[in-house]
């Protein structure tokens, strides 16, 4: 049965996610720590990432027992093209956390989903959506493209458009794949303005300096 | 393979097991799922959702858009309760845009998102009874439900994709008379409440269908991602409301309702007190809102006024480079997250400082409740899965974004 409760933890503190923020700075694996519009952002490396989240579930002053959420970002520009993002969330402490590691589309991520299970389907979405491959996962199938897809979509270098499109088809009865075709150009515009998109105008330096001053 | 076996080690099992195909068109599937389940008799012994049956690429096509011409696409993910889902992202671009909407904008957004919840939970209750083989309630939900559409839609225009919820603030104030229409509604909505409650609370046949089914400890909801209902009717008293407040949450009273046993038929109590509160909450945004305005008064993000653009050159030039530029966001990234009807709905917003989204993450409640059929449903009944589906209250066009 329902019962009213009204025992639910307030707001943390700044100076909370500060002193969270220099704990979690300290552990073994994280290289960096830095709190980004009141949320405590870590980098951490793949090497221990399994240990390093163990410890963020079970340590002290941590216990963070859910992971919200883990995602993909691509950078092609990088050599370490992706960043993959865990949100996690502490229900019993009340504070939140990022932490991110860095990989490229050969490397493999760590599984967590020993340490929380709902990993499994976080985990099968960014190797869907972005390639990104993780160790120790045994269902690493696809998930949210159709059957027989190919490619990873959110990557930057995969187009909007896609590859195939689907229809039904009367005479042969059945689902055909074709390649995409566009009755009109996909239409990307340049929105930024020449005053903006140039960042530095030639012979402009003094307007630059007055703008840092 | 060696061919010496060990003959201790290995074992002839019987199995008369068989798959089935439960959906995608299935109409207790709530959508397009395609749930295989291996049955051991009538017993489940394995569940696999299939998602992405409505896979629509929303995340992609936001990168290819302004940040208003993005925010519609979240009505379409949730579509029983659009307004909460277009909370996140308002608020996640606010929060790299640095700006502060408006009180009054604040308490319409509030009032607004207790409607949804109301219309949201009103929808799961009834369509779960329906599930569970209650028709009635569905008939009642959705006369009710009709009711409020007609709030959305005095507001925004639309009942369902309402684009109501800006960056900056509200799109429009709400039309003079509404709030006492709504006022109106929430003094006979109890009553309503307590009817659904007659039909079903202490029905003998829904209880014996809820009751003991699909239940999660605290332990395992929160090791499965839960949240919102699911995660309270396991016991956990957590409420992004109360614990993290957004808004003016922390000026408002209200009680979060809190499970016991984790069931079925918990989750159903835990909506019902849901939507009592909510509708406090509704009486208490409309006692304390003041005139005022209701977005921010930047034009460099919230569009000017009609009156104005017939006048004004400026508020012209405003207004067109606002509708097709749209603005900029600053370099940055935050990870905003709300409590919707369904749980924690949170947008992981990555600006690359133009003014179109880098990266737009949605994480979405249902998507870790599905996860956990398999878990939950483990050992039950095939008609129990219908029940377990019901009452994690899934909607695909959010899973499958």
């Amino acid at each position: 049965m329902a019962e009213q409760e009204t025992a639910v933890q307030a707001a943390p503190a700044p100076a909370a996610i500060e002193s969270l923020a220099a704990l979690i700075g300290a552990l073994p694996g994280v290289s960096g720590v830095s709190i980004e519009k009141g949320e405590i952002v870590a980098l951490a490396r793949l090497e221990g990432l399994v240990g390093l989240m163990t410890t963020l579930r079970d340590g002290a002053g941590l216990q963070f027992e859910q992971v919200m959420d883990i995602c993909g970002v691509d950078w092609p520009e990088r050599a370490m093209r992706f960043d993959v993002v865990y949100n996690l969330l502490s229900v019993s402490l009340n504070h939140r956390a990022r932490l991110i590691v860095q990989t490229d589309t050969v490397t493999p991520v760590p599984s967590v989903h020993g340490i929380w299970p709902v990993a499994t389907w976080w985990e099968r979405e960014t190797w869907d959506l972005f390639g990104v491959v993780f160790s120790g996962q045994p269902d690493l199938r696809r998930i949210l493209t159709d059957y027989g897809f190919e490619g990873h979509p959110l990557r930057k270098d995969f187009p909007l458009t896609g590859y195939v499109e689907v229809r039904y088809d009367e005479e042969r009865k059945s689902v055909v794949y074709e390649p995409v075709k566009l009755r009109q150009d996909f239409r990307n515009f340049d929105f930024l303005s020449p005053w903006e998109a140039m960042t530095s105008l030639p012979g402009d330096e003094k307007a630059q300096a007055r703008g840092k001053a | 393979m060696s061919e010496v076996v060990d003959k201790k080690t290995t074992q002839q099992v019987e199995i008369d097991s068989h798959s089935i195909n439960f959906g995608p068109q299935h109409p207790a599937a709530h959508g397009v799922l395609r749930l295989i389940l291996e049955m051991n008799g009538e017993m489940v012994e394995r569940a696999d959702p299939h998602i992405g049956l409505l896979h629509r690429g929303t995340e992609k096509l936001i990168e290819y858009k302004s940040y208003i011409q993005a925010l519609p696409y979240f009505d379409r993910l949730d579509y029983v309760s659009p307004m909460s889902q277009e909370h996140p992202f308002a608020l996640a671009t606010e929060k790299l845009l640095g700006i502060e909407v408006p009180e009054r904008a604040k308490w319409i957004r509030m009032l607004f998102s207790e409607i949804t919840r109301v219309l949201n939970h009103l929808l799961n209750v009834t369509t779960y009874a329906l599930d569970v083989g209650a028709i009635t309630p569905a008939l009642w939900g959705f006369e009710e439900r009709e009711k409020l559409m007609e709030f959305h839609e005095a507001a925004s225009g639309a009942r369902l994709h309402a684009n109501y919820f800006r960056p900056g603030g509200v799109a429009k104030d709400i039309p003079a008379g509404l709030d006492d229409k709504i006022l109106a509604w929430s003094e006979t909505f109890p009553k309503f409440i307590d009817d659904i409650e007659g039909l079903l609370t202490s029905n003998r046949i829904w209880k014996q269908r809820t009751v003991d089914i699909g239940a999660f400890t605290a332990e395992e909801a929160l090791a499965w991602g839960f949240s919102g209902p699911c995660l309270r009717g396991s016991g956990v008293p957590w409420d992004l409301r109360k614990s993290q407040p957004y808004e003016l949450y922390e000026q408002v009273e209200f009680q979060v309702p809190v499970g016991r046993n984790g069931d079925c038929y918990d989750r159903y109590l835990v909506r019902i007190s849901e939507m009592r509160e909510s509708v406090k909450i509704i009486r208490q945004c409309l006692a304390k809102m003041k005139p005022g305005p209701v977005k921010v008064q930047d034009h460099k993000i919230s569009p000017p006024s009609r009156g104005e653009m017939k006048r004004s050159m400026e508020a012209l030039i405003h207004h067109f480079k606002l509708y097709t530029e749209g603005f900029h966001v600053p370099p940055g990234a935050t990870y905003t997250a709300v409590e919707t009807p369904k749980g924690e709905f949170g947008v992981y917003l990555v600006s690359d400082g133009t003014n179109r989204p880098y990266r737009c993450k949605i994480r979405a409640t249902g998507f870790a409740h599905l996860q956990a059929t398999e878990a939950m449903s483990k050992r039950h009944m095939l008609a129990d899965v219908c029940a377990i589906v019901g009452s994690l209250d899934v909607v695909f066009g959010e899973i499958d974004r």
